[in-house]
């Protein structure tokens, strides 16, 4: 399976690359974006058919190493 | 002393390390792979700065699964001294040694320059050779050194007296403009709730000795060396 992996700083904590991202499309005249959240996308081969256990499997990886949960959330999708 | 300086692939500060405690302050200091797992004879470790593992998915985040951080975390939970600096401050975040985490600077910006830090508690193993209320000039160099923690822990910090290092102006003063990095409650150095695991952001191995224009650095490693001093001879009069 693969799982499609998506990480992004918690709503509420300071993103300053989505607040820089954020003025660069205000500043092309784009004046409907607003609160740009910049993440991180990963994806990873899950050799596993069964997909409760795959899942329990990527949700451990999340928590562990590809996200920091004290400011990131992260959410993905098995294939 | 025995200091055990450990070395990431990606370090680039452990020979300064080396050198203040060898050269400049008389030490023996034992150079770390981080593949070691045994870590044995030690009085100290230092994390340094660098850029372990390229920083790759966040700083530190992958060195806190070197095959040494088991050791250092044994070493801490027996009450073994650890100074983590700069890239070893994040890499005791995400290892769970230090509570909190490491942002993007709020500028985007990589800054490298001196800056003025308060000794906001001179009672600790590190900065006990400091005044209380101190103000140390001593350089960051970093991208990501905003820290952050929720607002409970920050509250614990506060009132445990672990915020040991602020930034402030070269007068002392702990404002909003003195602070580099947009870093919470202007934090640049913490410790743990028991006292032997500090992280700090400026690098204070790189003004060291007075050769370099500055040694305001010096007291933390001095501090380090007083108190293990000090619980070594306290260990000697205890009666066998």
């Amino acid at each position: 399976m693969k799982a499609k992996i998506h990480v992004t700083l918690k709503q509420g904590i300071l993103d300053p690359q989505g607040k820089a991202i954020e003025h660069a499309l205000d500043s092309l005249g784009f004046k409907n974006a607003g609160n740009v959240r910049v993440g991180k996308y990963m994806e990873v081969d899950v050799d596993e058919k069964d997909k409760v256990k795959a899942e329990a499997e990527v949700k451990a990886m999340c928590e562990k190493l590809l996200a920091n949960t004290i400011v990131e959330e992260y959410r993905y999708e098995l294939q | 002393m025995k200091i055990g300086v450990v070395v990431f692939p990606g370090s680039n500060c452990d020979h300064d390390c080396q050198h203040i405690f060898k050269d400049v302050l008389g030490q023996y200091v034992e150079m770390i792979w981080h593949k070691e797992t045994l870590l044995a004879g030690l009085d100290a470790i230092v994390l340094p700065g660098g850029f372990s593992y390229g920083d790759y998915l966040r700083t530190g985040a992958i060195a806190r699964f070197s095959p040494v951080m088991g050791a250092v975390k044994e070493f801490a939970k027996g009450g073994g001294m650890v100074l983590g600096i700069c890239n070893g401050f994040q890499i005791l975040l995400e290892a769970g040694l230090l509570p909190g985490a490491m942002l993007r600077n709020k500028s985007l910006h990589f800054i490298c320059k001196d800056v003025s830090v308060k000794v906001e508690n001179a009672a600790t193993a590190f900065t006990g050779a400091c005044q209380s209320g101190q103000v140390l000039k001593i350089p960051i160099a970093h991208a990501d050194g905003n820290y952050y923690t929720d607002p409970v822990t920050l509250a614990a910090m506060q009132a445990n007296a672990q915020i040991v290092l602020r930034y402030c102006t070269p007068e002392g003063k702990v404002t909003p403009e003195a602070n580099p990095n947009g870093s919470l409650d202007n934090i640049a150095g913490i410790i743990n709730a028991a006292g032997n695991v500090l992280g700090m952001m400026p690098h204070p191995e790189r003004c060291a000795e007075a050769v370099l224009g500055n040694d305001d650095g010096k007291l933390i490693f001095l501090s380090m060396l007083e108190s293990l001093k000090r619980n070594k001879k306290d260990l000697k009069m205890i009666p066998a």
